[in-house]
């Protein structure tokens, strides 16, 4: 079971169909269960009986989530493997100490891998597709995976699997998150032991 | 928040529309009439009708036109968002975009420019569950334009419905189109929607087809009691 976290300026909101469905789409075809919670009820409970957390992103605009850190203090203590994505990567770099810097971009974008990893084993690039107007600052002690022109496109806490992307991967990337899924939350694909 | 809807009158705008009404307030459609029928980001047959259908809703309806030039319908579209703006006072924007990653980041950075939220309810949806709604919702979708192989002239002005659903999905299967016509394969003209007060009846219509592409031009139509 994978729990979804909406980061979207309120429960019930529109973005939810643009930010959390597909995700919930691309985790459904993997073969794994998924549960949805905004991130102002309580997901550290919904996250008790779940193999692995999906921050998802928000709109353009919608920035609310980053007034309300203390909302994700139940991440320090989950100890699950997390994918935090676009706005879900601010609020994991906020909580680990680096900073969240205006970068307004829009539309597709060349992502570098610099650092090989289970997720983005392959030294390559790939197009991407962005929409956000911050971008994060490398947390301390964390490490960058990839890059844009403009800004850390992935970053991951070398300690345990705790992945930011920047870009959005249920656009053209979905292999981010069947790997994420196949690297890390193994119990939750079907067959699996 | 007041939310205008970018309304082209076929099934993604009108069903994105009923999606925002259910969260949010709908302040206008918004529609630009895009005199060339190759325009880039405007759908194009039958938008004369987004006006019936605006008043089907009992919404205030914002319209501009465009010449339908490429780097100018960007402008065109712009100036409909200042309009809806200025007079609705919306703070967002919603869209019907599903896949197209050129329309969908376009109209995100007309938004932006101007400090609006924009919305795509049907942002990468599993296709046939949407279809599959729209029909079991009861919304009145006809098949206004084909633009690719295999439909024949008897798509033009059919029904979406289930039987038609079905032969989608094999076109989908075979020739690789888009079960929701979102490569431009097929365009529609929403006759009535669960929103509008009153349906659309359809008085008069021309079609005109020739190898796998035609277009059925309602000449005529009226509101009526549902």
């Amino acid at each position: 079971m994978i729990l979804l976290v909406d980061l979207c300026y309120r429960d019930g909101s529109l973005g939810f169909e643009e930010f959390v469905l597909p995700i919930a789409r691309i985790i459904e075809g993997a073969g794994a269960g998924y549960r949805t919670v905004h991130y102002t009820r309580h997901p550290g409970e919904a996250a008790r009986d779940c193999d692995g957390v999906i921050l998802c992103g928000t709109p353009l605009m919608d920035n609310g989530f980053l007034g309300d850190l203390a909302s994700f203090s139940w991440i320090a203590e989950t100890g699950l493997p997390i994918l935090g994505i676009c706005a879900g990567m601010e609020v994991l770099a906020l909580l680990a100490g680096g900073r969240v810097i205006p970068c307004l971009r829009i539309g597709m974008t060349e992502v570098r891998v610099t650092a090989p990893d289970p997720i983005f084993p392959e030294d390559r690039t790939f197009g991407a597709y962005e929409l956000h107007e911050n971008a994060c600052s490398l947390p301390p002690g964390y490490l960058a995976l990839a890059e844009s022109d403009r800004c850390i496109q992935v970053f991951r806490d070398p300690e345990g699997p705790v992945y930011g992307v920047m870009f959005h991967p249920e656009v053209r990337n979905e292999w981010v998150v069947g790997r994420f899924l196949d690297a890390f939350c193994r119990k939750s694909l079907s067959g699996s032991p | 928040m007041k939310l205008g809807v970018l309304c082209s009158g076929g099934k993604d705008s009108i069903y994105s529309c009923g999606m925002a009404m259910e969260r949010e307030e709908v302040a206008c459609l918004i529609t630009v009439h895009a005199k060339n029928e190759e325009s880039y980001l405007f759908h194009t047959p039958n938008v004369g009708l987004v006006r019936l259908q605006a008043e089907a809703a009992e919404l205030p309806l914002v319209e501009t036109e465009s010449a339908g030039r490429k780097e100018e319908e960007l402008a065109d579209l712009g100036r409909a968002l200042d309009l809806a703006r200025e007079k609705y006072r919306i703070e967002g924007v919603v869209t019907g975009a599903i896949l197209s990653v050129y329309q969908a980041s376009r109209i995100q950075r007309l938004c932006r420019e101007r400090s609006l939220w924009c919305f795509n309810p049907l942002w990468h949806t599993d296709q046939e569950a949407y279809m599959q709604a729209l029909i079991g919702q009861g919304y009145e979708v006809l098949v206004s334009g084909v633009f690719s192989e295999p439909f024949d002239a008897s798509w033009l002005g059919k029904r979406i419905d289930a039987p038609a659903l079905a032969l989608l999905k094999q076109y989908a299967g075979k020739h690789r189109i888009t079960l929701t016509g979102e490569g431009g394969e097929y365009e529609t003209f929403v006759a009535d929607a669960p929103f509008f007060r009153k349906r659309i009846e359809i008085v008069r219509a021309e079609t005109g087809y020739l190898n796998f592409r035609g277009v059925y031009r309602i000449t005529d139509a009226r509101l009526v009691e549902k």
